[in-house]
């Protein structure tokens, strides 16, 4: 595989020779540089990475977008107070929930919860099953044995019914007891991929080349397994970050994932469910928000994986 | 075929046994307290605490609680409700209208999904393929509460075609919504999975091979190329009961529909433990059962995967 985008990218320069700020033709360039260059001219890498950027300013700031507390409830402006669109980014945009509060101010807020999981548990499966994927593939033998029986384990168990079962056994809920379930019960599945991965790389030239210039196992593991076996792992990470977001905000509308005073578009689809037919806006914006948020991780999660996985162009 | 089937069924025991021993430990040896749970944010009276955690064994020590848990997981024990019904046959009452559903939603993926998948693969780069790719992106990041709550609200109270809430759950004509709003999230991954397989292998040699023989289109596609090109998409369906059990719980909470996800369901409302994790016991059961029965169809279909 590393030849056949040596090659590809050899070409790619050849073709736009009229182009100014292009590389030198002869340099080939990494697989990591190849697919950024190829990820910046698509129009949904762009779109996609811009609704990321702007979720994630929401989510460290949320104070920027508005000066409403999310949590203040004055029952004056009980749920039946309609939006105001013409009211650009004020406390009634969007309507206020049932017990009085801005339904425009929830919805920003929301986006932390949503963001830190998604982002957490990725990075968590991706850390956790990157290392147990490695180690099997590389090592074979016993260590692959023990390891690939357990994500057998792990395989049965669907995610969601899974994170019930763990998430009843917590007290009170926050956002790290969720993040944990879903780490615990998703790391398999990175876990496999990554076996794979490096099972196909170990055998190429340059390992053993290595191995002949006296590089120690981790030097070979860290300098040259990783960085050519972590590319399908990427691209598996990024499209689930998607799905964990919706597990996340299906828990809470359960009632099983996060819990109140914590902000999540879950919760609030939750209790907008019981007056869609009075107030159908209260469920309408968190759930607009949710979709957005989930839609902008796997457009990028796809954008990725084509730029990363050539066999598929 | 029956060494594969024994073989499956012999590495089918450490799975079965290993997953149930998970579920022990994710609900007996967590940090968290199921019991001081159920009082919320109080603090438990401790000689209730006590009288509880005696009632439930969970005063013995954890290889004890081990033993007896597979001891009655053996004997068909899944615990009880709070009600003091068995969970057991609280769940064989509602399996078959889940199951119904299941396998509705299951229909609905392959036939629309497969039939999607086939023309958006053959048509590529065509206003079709575009629109699918942009319809089944869109499907995919829809999460099933939302999907559900729209579909209710624009079918049954805006366009009235059908009721809100599904009122006889062994109806097929009513369980039409709900199977559909649970099966979309898998109905636009197998278009997907269809249309990338297709394009792959509608290039490759036997195609053109059958091409050049003469054989009639319809034979070509149907014989040839879509057989081949539904391999990836029966290894997706099969790992898809799982999200397909998930998806129930929230699909037939919504549309009021007496099964097994409902049952969950208003377990996880009643804030029932204990019977949460029975239940969940039993689906995870079910879903290796189910992906077991997947794999052997799979063997039937491809020769290939009986000898690997």
């Amino acid at each position: 595989m590393p030849d056949l985008i040596q090659k590809k990218s050899a070409d790619i320069p050849a073709q736009r020779a009229g182009g100014t700020a292009e590389p030198k033709p002869e340099k080939a360039r990494s697989l990591g540089s190849d697919a950024w260059h190829d990820l910046r001219r698509r129009p949904i890498f762009v779109l996609s990475a811009l609704l990321i950027l702007l979720l994630i300013v929401i989510a460290i700031a949320p104070g920027l977008f508005t000066s409403v507390d999310p949590r203040a409830g004055d029952l004056r402006n009980h749920f039946l107070t309609k939006p105001n669109y013409s009211h650009l980014f004020q406390a009634d945009w969007f309507g206020y929930d049932g017990q009085g509060r801005s339904i425009y101010a929830r919805v920003i807020y929301g986006a932390r919860a949503s963001v830190v999981v998604g982002i957490c548990v990725t990075a968590g499966v991706t850390v956790l099953g990157g290392i147990t994927g490695m180690l099997a593939g590389y090592f074979g033998g016993w260590v692959d044995v023990i390891i690939s029986r357990v994500t057998d384990i792990f395989f049965g168990i669907p995610l969601l019914l899974g994170a019930l079962v763990i998430l009843n056994a917590f007290t009170s809920r926050t956002i790290w007891s969720v993040v944990f379930a879903l780490v615990a019960l998703g790391w398999t599945q990175m876990t496999r991929v990554m076996r794979g991965s490096v099972i196909t790389v170990k055998q190429a030239d340059y390992v053993t080349a290595a191995k002949a210039l006296g590089a120690g196992t981790s030097r070979i593991l860290v300098k040259h397994i990783l960085p050519n076996a972590i590319a399908p792992v990427i691209v598996v990470a990024t499209i689930a970050l998607g799905g964990y977001i919706a597990t996340e905000a299906t828990l809470s509308f359960l009632g099983i994932g996060l819990q109140d005073p914590t902000i999540s578009w879950g919760i609030d689809i939750n209790s907008a469910q019981k007056v869609i037919r009075t107030a159908p806006f209260a469920l309408f914006f968190p759930a607009g928000m949710l979709s957005l948020t989930v839609l902008a991780f796997i457009m990028l999660g796809d954008a990725v994986r084509d730029a990363l996985d050539p066999k598929l162009r | 075929m029956g060494r594969f089937v024994a073989r499956r069924l012999l590495q089918m025991i450490p799975v079965f046994l290993g997953t149930v021993t998970l579920i022990f430990l994710m609900v007996r040896a967590l940090p968290g307290d199921a019991v001081s749970a159920m009082w919320g944010d109080k603090a438990p009276d401790p000689a209730q605490l006590a009288a509880f955690k005696h009632r439930l064994g969970l005063d013995k020590s954890l290889v004890e609680q081990y033993v007896d848990y597979m001891r009655k997981l053996f004997m068909g024990d899944f615990g009880e409700t709070m009600a003091g019904r068995k969970v057991l046959d609280v769940i064989t009452e509602a399996m078959p209208v889940t199951i119904r559903l299941a396998l509705m939603a299951f229909a609905i993926e392959i036939l629309l999904g497969v039939t999607i998948g086939l023309f958006s693969g053959l048509r590529r780069g065509k206003a079709f393929d575009k629109g699918t790719l942009v319809l089944t992106l869109l499907l995919i990041s829809i999460p099933v509460p939302v999907l559900g709550f729209v579909f209710q609200t624009v079918f049954a109270t805006n366009l009235g075609w059908v009721t809100p809430t599904v009122q006889d759950s062994m109806n097929l004509g009513q369980l039409l919504l709900p199977a559909f709003v649970l099966g979309s999230l898998s109905l636009a991954y197998v278009a997907r999975l269809t249309r990338t397989s297709i394009v792959e292998n509608v290039r490759s040699d036997y195609m053109r091979t059958a091409v050049a023989k003469g054989l009639p289109k319809r034979r070509v596609i149907g014989t040839h190329l879509l057989r081949n090109s539904l391999i990836p998409v029966v290894t997706f369906l099969g790992t898809d009961l799982g999200a397909l059990m998930g998806g129930a719980i929230v699909t037939e909470g919504i549309f009021n529909v007496k099964g097994v996800g409902n049952a969950l369901y208003h377990a996880i409302n009643l804030k029932e433990g204990g019977t949460v994790s029975g239940f969940v016991v039993v689906l995870v059961l079910v879903y290796l059962a189910a992906s077991l029965i997947v794999d052997l169809l799979y063997a039937v279909l491809d020769p290939r995967i009986r000898y690997a």
